[in-house]
């Protein structure tokens, strides 16, 4: 059984315990412990359910790397699914379960597919399951989601209880991973002067180095450790953050890091998780090796670990896994492990060394402490089901023939150690193969490059492939200091006398034994998470798989949430093996950010609840919301749709809104309306580019209607233009447009016209700005008093500066609604107040505040357009009847070359018009008009559609407008358009039927407004 | 109640820094070239001396910010506004030079404490080390999702603008990033 030892624990505190649930079940651990060393203490060695085929599942790994140790994790507001055991710190009340298994962990009936395994192999869903075509959808689909899968997503009524965080760093140099190469790393380049951020994505400085042995400058190395750290912690130019993992290396030196804050504390204070956005001058990824699996039949049975984590837990936690372990390599480091387990007084019954000669130094060491070693041996299959109870020995070069069966309940594998290349490789730092440790590790040469093509990043250590610690901290030091150098800074590379146990050099195996049988490579895992055997990768080969991508897509190796840490070389080798090709020829598999998945709340950083994104507010958006105001989004915007009234439907608010306005007296809220300024010599000469009408001789103090068209001839967005003085203009924009025709101004005043003498300024936000419509409008304004608003002095299309109720105000003489109609431009610190007293002045012409859509309905009777309505980026203004808005008279503006294209200028383009249904009733949105025939496709064809429809409450009827084929020429013609209650599946039509008519509904003289 | 509101107005929170709409602002936007003559032109007519690139001069109640290669913000009292875009039109009748008033387009918030600047990295991408940023420079960044800009004003005091119709989501944003509990301890120890 998997035990707490007597003594031992460098990270645990035994005089502080901790109380958590896994399943349920009460366990007490103690502070120090992580969830799966906590387990493993209380001899909970399975943990969860395979994927594919419900496989008991244990802790193979101690770290990051873990692939079956994934739990639900907390409850509620604080649940989370597939959290990794291995790197979760216990705290007091964690409460935990194990995934994907039904009805209980230790009875899974799914793991009956484990019996069809030889049903379910590589891409089989790209086989099977295909006929009848229906049953995918209805029957193995939902089948295969039920029973694959790992963790539960957290209830969709639940919100995460805790919040997150974006920071923003610059440093001159980030040292990524807290082992010894990054300590040294780290403070040969600090005392050279250089400005270092060094990250440890665990709570812990110094690797696995203490865990090792070995001595460094005579020290144990966790005493080389606390030395070192002092001494950064010293120094001001270094900067140390623990429980942040480096996640990402992207362009210009730009790395993600992912801060834990509270995971180990939630309910603390301050943000769960901290996204960090680095920018390093020169980044140095110290991030360690990984040790590899072997692959050999029940090489997943719970109880079988890697021989580093047996280490790690004996030496980190005080556990031991087993009570008798036996070891099972391809190298000497394994040895290690079964000595320290022998010298702990545990049992370790035999090392079976896949090499032919065993090992050196270290095989010696443990022959001299009474281990038995079985040389040129292997594991042919582990025995046992939800536990390791004993294991078969065979020759490694055989098939798998079984000589010897130990008992004993854990196995300790090592195939050897990759080093974690991932954060070199993700912003394309290329990898070498090395021959002779038999892994890929960075290839200096090809690192990736910064802005100025030379190296931005450097592996050093383990992480470069230098695997034993003299050497790891040579290489580490000589980073430090050629980083350093690149800073600018002088730096010498010392390093430290490290002394280790020598090690004999490690023999390659992918497969074991060599030769294994059929049955046996079916239970001989690559991929623990995605349930991916070597016959999978084998199968996948001989059905032509060449390139690893492909491989690995077809046969899902890797593509877990593990990203394959510990099954990509394995994989690959066994394919390379397959094809009859090196490794290195095969390659690897992309490498991309991040290194182990981080959380959406860090993504999503602060942007929640109120917060989620900007919203943008006008000087009365008060009053709005005091008000009532139903909301229309317009943009960023929130603009009041109507103000629906005690128990008023929305309909019936639009109706007495529109009534009350062209009665008496309307007011909107119109400050969202886009008001760019343009002022220089050029600025006529550049408004006649981006307008199609000319806008260079609008006299000053008028105002004119333009239209702005893209290079492509699209009408882009309109308003109304004002001459404000000689060298001046001010261009409205719609509401959603202000910032984008802005910024198109911008772009071809510095891009293309940068000579021309033309500054613009936004000014939406300066003003307030108030539309007083109505037949009263100019009453009011009278009674406000202090200008003349009368038709002499400000006509039709006219504007003027002044004062109204002691207010400094520019009133337009323009009108959106066919009424008598005055647009107010206000200071925007005054809006508020000038809102206030056009209210309380307007009372006795029942002044109605309305909303956008009453803005709608009321322009679409007098068959204005809208953009985004009639308009949707096909749309040219000669579609819409805008003929007159385009100057004839310049040689050139913005989509005058794309208008006079063939398919811009031939005739029978769809055309505006209104609509008017014959039954009084209104057109569904956005409806067609079928015409007969069917397309090239097979579908309907058509010959027009509606682009605008309303009940209108002045005529009493519904109208609308829309683009129709050859429209205009088609005047007083009934066609039919599809009903809303139109059934897909049917062939049959339920149409309504519209006579094409004049889009100028309302007042087609204009009479009205121009009073 | 004055007719004259300022966006956000007495908006306040404390945390980690103290966050406070400013009272209305005189802001006006000249956009020219900063040759020697628009230089020694300006610096005549305001009596200021003319700010280094991303950085301000400050003369009692005024002030001249650096925006971009072609921009500049002065800042004076919101009533005195009229007057010197009077005196400034004048001095530059028939130059190439625009002078806006947007007094009333910001949100003017002022920004202090001993977390100030871990605070801001928190909203800003551009760096906020003492190093990239010292006291007296203007940077033109970002504030979370909206456009803003920061002048450090002194080394625990910041003054940042906004457009004024997202004043309550930065006062929104910075007040939430300021909860105690999110010290970052990088930037100010």
């Amino acid at each position: 059984m998997s035990t707490r030892l007597a003594r031992g624990g460098r990270f645990t505190d035994r005089s502080k315990q901790i109380g958590f649930t896994f399943n349920g079940r009460r366990f007490t651990g103690y502070e120090g412990d992580t969830l799966a060393s906590a387990l493993l203490a209380a001899d909970q060695v399975l943990l969860g359910r395979s994927y594919k085929f419900h496989r008991p599942r244990g802790i193979v790994a101690s770290g990051p790397e873990e692939p079956n140790a994934l739990v639900h994790l907390g409850e509620g507001a604080r649940f989370e699914p597939d959290q990794r055991a291995t790197t979760t710190e216990l705290f007091d009340g964690l409460v935990s379960s194990s995934q994907n298994h039904w009805p209980s962990l230790e009875f899974d009936v799914g793991e009956i597919n484990a019996k069809l395994a030889r049903f379910l192999p590589a891409g089989f869903y790209y086989k099977t399951f295909l006929w009848p075509r229906s049953f995918w959808k209805h029957l193995y689909e939902p089948v295969i989601r039920q029973a694959a899968g790992l963790g539960q997503a957290p209830h969709p009524e639940a919100r995460d209880a805790d919040r997150y965080e974006h920071y923003h760093a610059h440093v001159d140099l980030l040292v990524v991973g807290g082992g010894v190469a990054g300590l040294l790393a780290a403070k040969t380049a600090a005392e050279a002067g250089a400005e270092v951020l060094l990250i440890e994505q665990t709570a812990h400085w110094g690797g696995r180095a203490p865990v090792d042995g070995g001595t460094i400058d005579g020290m144990e190395p966790g005493a080389w450790v606390d030395e070192t750290v002092a001494a950064l912690q010293a120094m001001p130019n270094v900067k140390m953050r623990s429980r942040m993992m480096g996640a990402g290396v992207y362009d210009h030196g730009y790395v993600l890091g992912y801060e834990r804050l509270t995971d180990h504390k939630p309910g603390a204070a301050g943000p769960r998780h901290r996204l960090w956005r680095i920018r390093a001058k020169q980044v140095i990824t110290a991030t360690g090796a990984i040790e590899r699996p072997l692959s050999f039949a029940g090489n997943d049975v719970p109880g079988v670990m890697l021989a580093s984590a047996v280490r790690d837990y004996v030496v980190n936690w005080g556990v031991a896994p087993g009570d008798r372990t036996v070891v099972v390599t391809n190298n000497d480091d394994a040895y290690r492990t079964a000595i320290l387990l022998k010298q702990a007084g545990l049992d370790v019954p035999a090392i079976i060394d896949a090499r032919p000669m065993g090992g050196g130094a270290l095989m010696q060491e443990a022959r001299d402490l009474g281990i038995k070693v079985e040389p040129g041996r292997g594991i042919s299959k582990v025995l046992g089901g939800q536990r390791v109870s004993g294991v078969a020995i065979c020759d490694q070069t055989g098939s798998g023939g079984e000589l010897d069966t130990i008992a004993c309940d854990a196995v300790a594998m090592s195939g050897g150690w990759s080093p974690v290349v991932h954060l070199f490789s993700h912003c394309g730092g290329k990898l070498e193969w090395d021959a002779e440790g038999h892994f890929f590790r960075p290839d200096a040469s090809r690192a990736p490059t910064g802005a100025d093509g030379a190296p931005f990043v450097s592996a050093c250590g383990a992480a470069n492939g230098f695997l034993s610690l003299p050497e790891t901290l040579h290489c580490a030091a000589k980073a430090g200091a050629a980083v350093a150098g690149k800073l600018g800074h002088e730096a010498t590379a010392t390093t430290p006398e490290a002394v280790v146990t020598p090690e004999s050099p490690l023999a390659p195996v992918w497969l074991m034994p060599q030769g294994a049988r059929a049955d046996l490579k079916m239970k001989a895992f690559l991929d623990y998470q995605n349930d991916v055997k070597v016959s999978d990768v084998q199968l996948a080969a001989r059905e032509g798989y060449e390139s690893v991508e492909h491989t690995k897509r077809y046969t899902t190796l890797g593509m877990a949430s593990d990203q394959g840490k510990l099954s990509n070389i394995n994989g690959l080798a066994i394919l390379a093996d397959a094809l009859g090709t090196p490794i290195p020829q095969v390659g690897t598999t992309t490498f991309r950010p991040p290194y182990t998945p981080i959380s959406f709340g860090a993504i999503a950083g602060e942007a929640r609840g109120d917060i989620f994104q900007p919203l943008r507010r006008t000087p009365m958006q008060d009053w709005h919301e005091a008000n009532n105001a139903a909301w229309e989004i317009v943009g960023q915007w929130r603009r009041p749709y109507c103000y629906p009234r005690g128990g008023e439907t929305r309909h019936d608010a639009v109706n007495r809104e529109i009534t009350a306005t062209r009665e008496s007296l309307g007011l909107l809220d119109a400050s969202t309306l886009g008001k760019i300024l343009v002022k220089g010599p050029d600025a006529g000469r550049f408004l006649d580019m981006m307008y199609t009408n000319m806008m260079s001789t609008l006299p000053v103090g008028k105002c004119r209607y333009g239209l702005m068209c893209n290079e492509n001839g699209f009408l882009m967005d309109d308003g109304v233009v004002v001459r404000l003085s000689e060298d001046s203009w001010l261009c409205h924009t719609t509401s959603g447009g202000a910032d984008h025709v802005h910024a198109h101004m911008e772009d071809w005043l510095q891009c293309e016209w940068w000579d021309w003498k033309v500054y613009t300024a936004n000014l939406t936000e300066q003003y307030a700005q108030i539309a007083v419509v109505g037949p009263n409008a100019r009453k009011l304004l009278e009674k406000l008093g202090g200008m003349d608003v009368s038709p002499e002095a400000l006509p039709f299309m006219g504007w003027a500066d002044g004062s109204l109720a002691d207010t400094p105000v520019r009133v337009y003489r323009i009108s959106f609604s066919g009424e008598l109609s005055y647009e107010i431009a206000i200071p925007a610190n005054r809006g508020r107040a000038f809102w206030g007293k056009l209210l309380e002045a307007g009372a006795e012409w029942n002044i109605t505040p309305y909303g956008t859509e009453a803005l709608h309905v009321m322009r679409a009777e007098k068959g204005f357009i809208m953009i985004g309505d009639e308009s949707d980026g096909t749309v040219i203004p000669q579609d819409l009847g805008l003929n007159w808005a385009i100057s004839k008279k310049k040689d050139d503006y913005l989509g005058k070359r794309a208008q006079e294209r063939h398919d811009m200028a031939r005739g029978d383009r769809w055309k505006l018009v209104g609509l008017k249904t014959l039954d009084g009733s209104v057109l569904p949105d956005g409806c067609y008009a079928p015409a007969p025939g069917k397309n090239a496709n097979g579908q309907r064809n058509t010959q027009g559609r509606v682009t605008s429809t309303y009940w209108s409450p002045t005529l009493k009827k519904g109208i609308a407008m829309g683009l129709v084929l050859n429209g205009p020429d088609r005047m007083g013609e009934v066609i039919s358009f599809t009903a809303e209650d139109q059934d897909e599946t049917r062939d049959e039509l339920t149409t309504v039927e519209a006579r094409i008519v004049n889009p100028v509904f309302f007042d087609p003289k204009g009479e009205k407004q121009d009073v | 109640m004055s007719d004259v509101m300022a966006p956000n107005e007495g908006a306040r929170s404390e945390g980690l820094i103290t966050v406070e709409a400013l009272p209305p602002q005189g802001q006006i936007t000249l956009r020219c070239e900063m040759s020697e003559d628009y230089r020694t032109k300006l610096s005549d007519a305001l009596g200021m001396a003319f700010p280094d690139q991303r950085g301000s001069v400050t003369d009692g109640d005024r002030a001249l910010l650096w925006m971009s290669p072609d921009e500049l913000l002065l800042l004076v009292p919101y009533d005195a506004v009229d007057g010197v875009m009077e005196s400034l039109n004048a001095a530059f009748d028939g130059w190439f030079i625009a002078i806006t008033n947007l007094s009333d387009a910001r949100a003017q918030f002022r920004v202090s404490g001993p977390h100030l600047r871990d605070i801001l990295a928190k909203v800003t991408p551009t760096d906020m080390a003492p190093r990239g940023f010292p006291v007296g420079d203007v940077r033109r960044s970002r504030l979370a999702q909206v456009a803003a800009g920061y002048w450090l004003r002194s080394e625990d005091e910041a003054q940042v603008f906004v457009f004024r119709s997202v004043g309550a989501y930065a006062f929104e944003a910075l007040s939430t990033l300021a909860q105690p509990g999110g010290e970052v301890n990088f930037l100010s120890a």
